[in-house]
């Protein structure tokens, strides 16, 4: 885990440490955010009295009102697109998409406009938004539930895309993209909105574009970001008792990808796999183990893995068991390696 | 401010006759045509009427400018005047345009240069002109996209409580696009001050109204928002600015969105790149060129006694000197710095973009040294 650490000048009073989940480190964040800055504006579906379908703007409709707070009609493109309009004029919007393969209709408003603004106008145009967006499966979602669609903001220049993997980073960072003058793609990892942490709020992490080693280790290094990060965690605990010693490494940022962080405890342990739950062709994998091969390619005792989901739709709630990498297929792969010759 | 407002407006069709002021011949119209709006006064219509003529002027140049190569591409608004005009002339100084990239002379009456406008035509950056000093926002062109832009911005100023409408032009096609009803619905849920102008110049490049939708008029489409929608002859700029202003006033003092359908014509090609005569009949064309928005105008001018000699004369110099401001923007070839391409994509600095922009610059110099060994050994 990464190491919280509070921050009682900036913000609010530092509360006493408190079970929380990252659904409720989530609210938290939107929380203090809006109570901090009145340019910071919620809506999305579902978000007012509802709280959203996750929960994570539980109460917020009622704490700060319609103006603040509001649902929109079912629309993404819609909730996208008017969101530009809003950051143009100086507000903050923070949306929600629901899940992932809901936020398809609005692809068009984030690839086109979102992300090109700045550059279109010369820097003239910010757009400080957040898109958040309930991604990745392991909940028994039935269909269009379970989607991961990181790869696809990742590789739009112009998108901060981030995802967290525990509490302490989803309140620390949401509460910096918020900020960022930059528009954030804000990745929440389904199945860990119920993960708990003790947290003593406001917490503040590492800044959200670096990466983070999560687990010291020596002999491979398992790169992870959000879902992933607990199979890694997982995996490396397993290892131990075998006497194979596993880095884990959280990239928390996948546009940026700090290749500082990640390359360090490549070349350290000259082994690295990276997992994710997304399909492996054409996936984020592909690109995290070109890069890390082409900078590090002499520090490489082996090929760097991809452990992922297979290249298929996302299946079915009763048989997304067998898609997702789990911890002993994380270790199966790392034994495919030819550890003799290291 | 709350966000539900109940708001019912008659659920009446648009008639499927034109809102029109001025009927081709310049004759001031009475009666159901006019809809109940008035003509504005002559000293309004001349000025549309001179606008109408340099907006004209400039379009022509344009052109002749992209023929000679001195733009990638230009759709002309060639016959469109009335529209492009009458309605952006609706709004003030302190309200929002949100123009598609067939408005290059809308965004004459906001006051931008032809260097600013033609910037991205002729290939230099995407986007020429300052958004906020200008509140024009850049053209889009992806379809419709930036009518939710306009909701949004509108919805944000009101938030705050600044009284201003924020106009988006659309074309026909543009209706037949997703983000089109989605604009078109968070802005009468939402009663934002928007107004939408629809310029149905009946092709979308060669596609022709009647495959774009089944609707009698585009205007209809407002009904089933709960916004009212207004079908005008778009070659009638008197019609146009009446029926624009009324909306305006009306999103301004809260009453909400409103969609208006302009019928008017693309005379021109839809760029330069493009062959009418693939589909659609030189007769057709003929037909439209004899209903032309600014004789139509400058007829009722005539027999108002509005447009002297000294009157056309001042407007055809404007026109010129335009034209020629036009050229001379186009004639130089500002310099263009390729490693600014890195310095705007993001505000926070990226070590690997930074990567790339020392390689780009390095690939510059190794050019610019291979050039000057180039001229040294001749």
């Amino acid at each position: 885990m990464s190491t919280p650490v509070t921050e009682p000048a900036t913000d609010a009073a530092a509360s006493a440490p408190q079970p929380l989940t990252m659904a409720g480190a989530l609210n938290a964040a939107l929380r203090d955010a809006m109570a901090e800055d009145d340019r910071v504006v919620v809506y999305g579906e579902d978000v007012g009295p509802l709280g959203g379908v996750f929960r994570v703007t539980d109460g917020l409709q009622a704490a700060f009102g319609e103006d603040r707070v509001w649902d929109s009609p079912l629309a993404e493109s819609g909730i996208v697109g008017t969101a530009v309009g809003m950051a143009m004029y100086g507000l903050r919007p923070v949306v929600e998409m629901q899940f992932d393969a809901f936020s398809y209709p609005a692809f068009e408003q984030i690839v086109s406009h979102v992300a090109k603004m700045r550059n279109r106008t010369k820097g003239r145009v910010s757009l400080p938004m957040v898109i958040r967006i309930p991604c990745a499966g392991a909940i028994g979602g039935v269909e269009h539930h379970s989607d991961s669609s990181e790869a696809y903001w990742a590789a739009t220049p112009g998108l901060t895309v981030v995802m967290p993997s525990n509490p302490a980073d989803a309140y620390s960072m949401l509460r910096e993209a918020i900020d960022s003058d930059d528009p954030v793609v804000f990745m929440e990892p389904k199945s860990r909105y119920w993960s708990k942490a003790e947290l003593a709020l406001p917490v503040r992490t590492a800044p959200m574009n670096r990466a983070e080693v999560v687990r010291e280790g020596t002999d491979v290094t398992l790169i992870g970001y959000g879902p992933t990060v607990r199979t890694a965690l997982d995996a490396a605990a397993a290892a131990e008792s075998e006497g194979l010693s596993i880095e884990v490494v959280d990239l928390r940022s996948l546009s940026p990808f700090d290749d500082e962080t990640v390359g360090a405890s490549l070349r350290k342990t000259s082994r690295a796999a990276v997992i994710h739950e997304a399909a492996q062709f054409g996936g984020y994998g592909a690109e995290v183990a070109a890069r890390l091969t082409e900078r590090n390619f002499f520090h490489l005792a082996a090929p760097i893995l991809r452990i992922t989901g297979y290249d298929i739709p996302y299946p079915s709630p009763k048989l997304e068991e067998h898609y997702l990498p789990t911890p002993d297929r994380v270790l199966e792969a790392l034994a495919s390696w030819e550890w003799d010759l290291a | 401010m709350s966000l539900n407002v109940e708001h019912h407006e008659p659920r009446v069709l648009p008639s499927e006759k034109p809102i029109r002021l001025l009927d081709n011949a310049g004759h001031a119209l009475r009666g159901r045509e006019t809809g109940g709006f008035e003509l504005p006064p002559v000293e309004r219509l001349l000025d549309l009427y001179r606008r109408m003529v340099v907006a004209r002027r400039f379009d022509v140049q344009v052109t002749a400018l992209t023929k000679q190569g001195r733009l990638a591409t230009y759709p002309s608004a060639y016959g469109q005047e009335a529209c492009e005009i009458g309605v952006v002339s609706a709004i003030t100084a302190d309200d929002w345009l949100f123009p598609t990239y067939r408005d290059s002379i809308a965004l004459l009456t906001r006051g931008l240069e032809p260097g600013e406008i033609l910037q991205s035509f002729r290939g230099d950056w995407h986007n020429g002109w300052d958004q906020h000093e200008h509140r024009t926002a850049a053209m889009a062109t992806p379809l419709a996209t930036q009518a939710l832009h306009a909701v949004g911005l509108a919805h944000a100023a009101r938030l705050r409580s600044d009284p201003i409408v924020t106009l988006a032009y659309l074309g026909d096609g543009a209706t037949s696009e997703g983000d089109a009803h989605e604009a078109f619905n968070f802005a009468a849920v939402w009663q934002t001050p928007t107004v939408f102008l629809v310029q149905n110049n009946q092709f979308a490049i060669s596609t022709p109204i009647a495959r774009q939708t089944h609707a009698t008029t585009l205007a209809d489409k407002a009904v089933g928002y709960g916004m009212p929608g207004y079908h005008v002859d778009g070659n009638d700029v008197a019609a146009m600015f009446a029926v624009a202003t009324a909306a305006v006033d009306r999103a301004r003092s809260g009453g909400g969105p409103t969609l208006i359908e302009g019928l008017t014509y693309r005379i021109e090609s839809h760029t330069n790149s493009d062959d009418p005569t693939r589909y659609r009949a030189a007769r057709d064309v003929e037909h439209w060129k004899r209903r032309d928005p600014i004789e139509r105008l400058e007829k009722y001018l005539v027999s108002e006694g509005a447009l002297t000699d000294d009157v056309r004369t001042a407007i055809a110099e404007a026109g010129e000197a335009l034209a020629a401001r036009t050229r001379d923007a186009m004639s130089v070839s500002p310099e263009l710095d390729p490693l600014e391409l890195f310095d705007h994509v993001y505000a926070t600095p990226r070590t690997a973009l930074a990567e790339q922009r020392a390689a780009l610059e390095a690939e510059l110099a190794a050019h610019s040294e291979h050039a000057r060994e180039e001229v040294a050994a001749r």
